[in-house]
């Protein structure tokens, strides 16, 4: 005869309410590795650009940027280039966000795959494949020929259409892929119920889902205007010397001029733009918006600030008058095509909607398509169309020492710091995600901020610490490097994943017998490996792909696989760099086959 | 009003109709059809006197309370109620009038300014239907608008829902899976199974005159005895259960069947303890004896589980009269019930088609 009684004395607090600081300690080794390795070299590299040789402060660096207006011209250039790269990710961007959040899961996840594999591409492949595309003698002007649209090339390349097209393409992919996780929690039965309620499409769009999908819209164009205003890759490849950012501005001080303290004042400068930039959308909209992923409800209509006032009413009216638009167009295409009530409707609207987002997806699968071909020429150009076919480009690659080096050290660099990243970011984020304790939101933030530095801070930072301690040249310093870029990355999938996972299952598992690392191996863990697999190919790509700190940290043979092709494409661009580029991107679209097989096989079960 | 030709579904003015049925039986489908959210494969709708098949929702003159009330999370309530008249284009003036008078109506009349996530459940659904009844629409349209709320508040929203169809005397196309709630709120009830209609009539007439077993087993609680035709005498059908001699009402449908199911509600069974106990009104009624198992007191109800010989369980049941009970489990009773009480149904659990 068994027996079970409950004597409860005093329950005393909610069982997850905060607490001591020591609840978070698997946080431990992710902070102080981001401690050393990530806040010690920036603050560094920061607190140079305002100290001279002998340790006192001086402001000469900043009087230099701003004596002349060469350093305010480039940030100016920089802010235009990516406002106007991030205006036209967004406005393609939008249509394949909204077709990808209301079609059913098949064709989601198929369509989903073409926005994925540019996402994952390298910048460099992509790059490049503009390069093959819109140059003097690329693909474009050799059909505008072929068909007597022009009889002389145009110059898309080496100036700021170039530019913009590299960024957009480039950028779009994170855009689409911010605006699609706000659209999906957009509650399906509003357009229904403003349709039952008199509501054309017209009207249903612009004033229902809309003004809804806009805190995405939103998140989108920070994160793709923070990215843009770092970027370095396309407007050196595809720009011309008016299109140079503010980035390429610290690689030629620390490299070719060797300045640390100038670096660290035009640094400063880049991070005050971004936080301003922070800042501004914080103002505008409300941080909380980025975390959660739903609409600032409350500060509809703008609150107490006039400003936030006036513009949510021109908004609003603005709302207004597009639905009216539309309904008004909706209304003569009746009245010159009566629909009939006795006949199925065709959805006309739904087709220029498909039809517009399959166009844009081409947009950004096709460069890489046209590529391909060229890595298999006879010749010893990137003209278009190639000539001939051989794998003389693929035996060069191969056959390459420096070329092998390079690629046998990224995969190792990206297993082991991808490794690294996974041991210290999953506890952190299994902390983070399932404990209360103090000061939780401030390690979560130090967590992150690796995202939101500017990369190019980030490397020119943990440069410069390399350089006293002798990491320079060595896989090491590379593989702690890549560790600080995944980190957040780990964290942050991590966390995902958990927030999703029922953790009744643990304390069903618990109240079975099994205690803690019994239930975390056999429960908790099999449950969550497809998100931990995702994670680590996050991590393992970022490390692949990285550019920015292996500019400054390899050299020679000791070089990277992106490295390497950067070097190339710099000096002479020849058809190994479509090889290398064709190997790259199947091994991108076969990753990510393989990801979405494991995601929906943890799904089913 | 609305024809479904095929399924016949005919929907009067003013009248308060409950699609109800099982998960999985159409009844969704069938109100998506009617709303234009869904496109049929066949068949046509009408709706005031208007074929509307593929019209598209917006030109239907139709209001639609969703289960989760699809209020738009960025508009205020008044913003929300507002919404259908401005797409009418209706005069600003107006539109205000409008919004204030229904806010009345739903008895919720401050609340004009907020979000309706400020706004409890209850709170909610009112606002719901207040949107859809401020442009009187032909026809409002409900899918399981109580389901989310907790039993209580449900309990009070479906009188008040009913109430104000009473007093506004809309119409009203309802769905459901509880049966209960149907019960309640109906004027007819559309008993829905597999995509098709089992049965149309108004909650008494599906209660006391199913036409199906499926109908008899779905709407309040039933005992279905499968039986053997005997014959006929004194204009009532004999059949034997087990052995036992029964009788019930006649029915024509059934003229022809020799195996047929005899369902008899638990509220119409009188429990007797001991066999052939008391001096029961023996030749009139029917009487079974079982085995008391379980003795089950629901608030104002007791229910009595009678195992009979035959293996099979039936339930009886009564009013609670008071802490005592008739007889106590593992004693042996006898269960009676006048002739006209039982239901002769056909014996397959499917229908007839």
């Amino acid at each position: 005869m068994s027996r079970a009684g409950v004597a409860v004395e005093e329950v005393t607090g909610a069982p997850r309410g905060p607490s001591g600081w020591w609840k978070g300690w698997p946080l431990l080794p992710a902070l102080a590795f981001l401690l050393v390795l990530f806040v010690y070299p920036v603050g560094q590299l920061l607190w140079l650009s305002v100290v001279d040789r002998s340790g006192a402060f001086t402001g000469q660096h900043f009087a230099r940027l701003f004596a002349s207006s060469l350093y305010v011209d480039v940030l100016l250039i920089t802010l235009k280039i990516s406002a106007w790269a991030t205006a036209f990710a967004l406005l393609g961007g939008y249509p394949v966000a909204y077709l990808l959040a209301t079609s059913d899961a098949r064709w989601r996840s198929r369509l989903t795959f073409w926005v994925l594999l540019p996402f994952w591409t390298s910048f460099l492949v992509r790059a490049f494949a503009w390069m093959v595309l819109l140059g003097r003698n690329g693909a474009l002007n050799k059909l505008l020929e072929a068909t007597g649209l022009t009889a002389a090339p145009v110059a898309v390349i080496f100036n700021l259409t170039g530019v913009l097209i590299g960024m957009t393409h480039a950028l779009m992919p994170l855009g689409i892929l911010t605006m699609v996780a706000v659209m999906e929690h957009i509650d399906a039965n509003l357009p229904k119920a403003a349709a039952t309620l008199g509501a054309r499409g017209g009207q249903t769009f612009w004033r229902i889902y809309f003004p809804l999908s806009l805190p995405g819209a939103a998140a989108a164009g920070l994160l793709v205007f923070i990215s843009a205003v770092g970027f370095f890759i396309i407007p050196a490849l595809l720009g011309g010397r008016r299109e140079t950012m503010i980035t390429q501005i610290i690689i030629e001080q620390v490299q070719d001029l060797m300045n640390w303290a100038f670096a660290g004042a035009i640094s400063l400068l880049l991070l005050a733009t971004a936080l301003a930039v922070f800042y501004l959308y914080d103002r505008a909209l409300g941080m909380s918006t980025l975390a959660s992923g739903t609409p600032a409800l409350d500060r509809r209509g703008g609150g107490e600030n006039p400003v936030a006032r006036l513009s949510a009413w021109v908004g609003r009216q603005l709302i207004a008058i597009l639905g009216w638009l539309c309904d008004r167009a909706a209304e003569v295409t009746e009245r010159l095509v009566p629909a009939r009530p006795d006949r199925r409707a065709r959805p006309w609207a739904r087709g220029v909607l498909v039809t517009a987002s399959l166009l844009i997806l081409a947009f950004l699968a096709l460069p890489a398509f046209f590529m391909v071909p060229v890595s298999f020429t006879t010749g010893g150009f990137i003209d278009w169309p190639p000539q001939g076919f051989s794998l003389k480009w693929y035996r060069a690659y191969l056959e390459s020492p420096q070329w092998r080096a390079a690629t046998v050290r990224s995969v190792g660099v990206g297993v082991v710091s991808a490794t690294l990243a996974m041991l210290i970011g999953v506890p952190a984020a299994f902390a983070l995600a399932r404990r209360e304790f103090a000061g939780k939101t401030g390690a979560l933030a130090l967590l992150l901020s690796p995202l939101v530095i500017p990369r190019m801070i980030i490397a020119v930072a943990l440069f410069y610490l390399y350089a006293r301690i002798g990491l320079v040249g060595t896989s090491l310093g590379l593989v702690l490097g890549h560790a600080v870029l995944a980190i957040p990355f780990v964290v942050v999938t991590v966390m995902a994943v958990l927030k999703n996972y029922d953790e009744r299952l643990d304390q069903a598992a618990s109240s079975l017998g099994a205690n803690r690392a019994r239930t975390l191996y056999h429960v908790t863990l099999p449950l969550i490996r497809g998100g931990l697999v995702a994670a680590f190919l996050f991590a393992f790509v970022t490390s692949f792909d990285e550019l920015t700190i292996a500019l400054f940290v390899t050299g020679g043979l000791t070089t990277t696989l992106p490295k390497q092709m950067w070097d190339d494409a710099l000096l002479k661009v020849s058809p190994t760099l479509a090889a290398v580029s064709t190997v790259l991107i199947v091994f991108v679209a076969v990753t990510i086959l393989l990801a979405e097989r494991l995601r929906q096989s943890a799904a089913r079960a | 009003m609305v024809a479904l030709a095929g399924a016949d579904l005919e929907l009067r003015e003013g009248e308060f109709l409950t699609l109800l049925g099982p998960s999985g039986s159409g009844k969704t489908t069938l109100l998506m059809i009617v709303a234009g959210l869904i496109q049929p494969e066949g068949g046509e709708v009408w709706i005031d006197g208007r074929l509307a098949t593929y019209a598209p929702p917006f030109k239907r003159d139709v209001g639609m309370v969703f289960q989760n009330y699809a209020l738009f999370p960025h508009l205020s309530v008044g913003e929300n109620i507002a919404f259908p008249l401005r797409m009418r284009r209706v005069p600003e003036a107006t539109i205000q009038q409008e919004v204030r008078r229904i806010l009345e109506v739903v008895r919720l009349p401050d609340v004009g300014s907020r979000l309706p996530r400020a706004l409890s459940g209850g709170q909610q659904q009112r606002i719901a239907l207040a949107r859809c009844m401020v442009y009187k629409p032909s026809i409002i349209l409900m899918d399981e608008p109580l389901g989310a709320l907790d039993k209580k508040l449900r309990d009070h929203m479906q009188l008040e829902i009913k109430q104000l169809h009473a007093e506004l005397r809309i119409t009203v196309l309802y769905v459901t899976h509880d049966q209960e709630e149907a019960m309640i709120m109906s004027d007819r009830i559309c008993l829905m199974r597999e995509g098709h209609i089992e049965q149309i009539g108004t909650p008494d007439e599906l209660y006391f005159q199913p036409r199906t077993r499926f109908a008899a087993e779905f709407l309040g609680e039933s005992n279905v005895l499968v039986c053997e035709v005997v014959g006929v005498e004194a204009s009532r059908t004999v059949v034997t259960a087990a052995g036992v001699r029964l009788r019930a009402p006649q029915d024509e449908r059934l003229r022809d069947a020799r195996r047929v199911a005899l369902m008899v509600r638990p509220e119409r069974l009188a429990i007797q303890e001991g066999p052939t106990a008391g001096p029961g009104p023996e030749p009139p009624h029917n009487r079974l004896e079982g085995c008391l198992r379980q003795v089950i007191r629901v608030s104002g109800i007791t229910k009595y589980y009678v195992g009979l010989d035959s293996g099979q369980t039936i339930v009886a049941s009564t009013l609670t009269g008071d802490a005592k009970t008739v007889a106590t489990p593992g004693a042996r009773v006898g269960l009676t019930w006048p002739p006209d009480a039982g239901i002769l149904l056909s014996e397959a659990a499917t229908t007839e088609r």
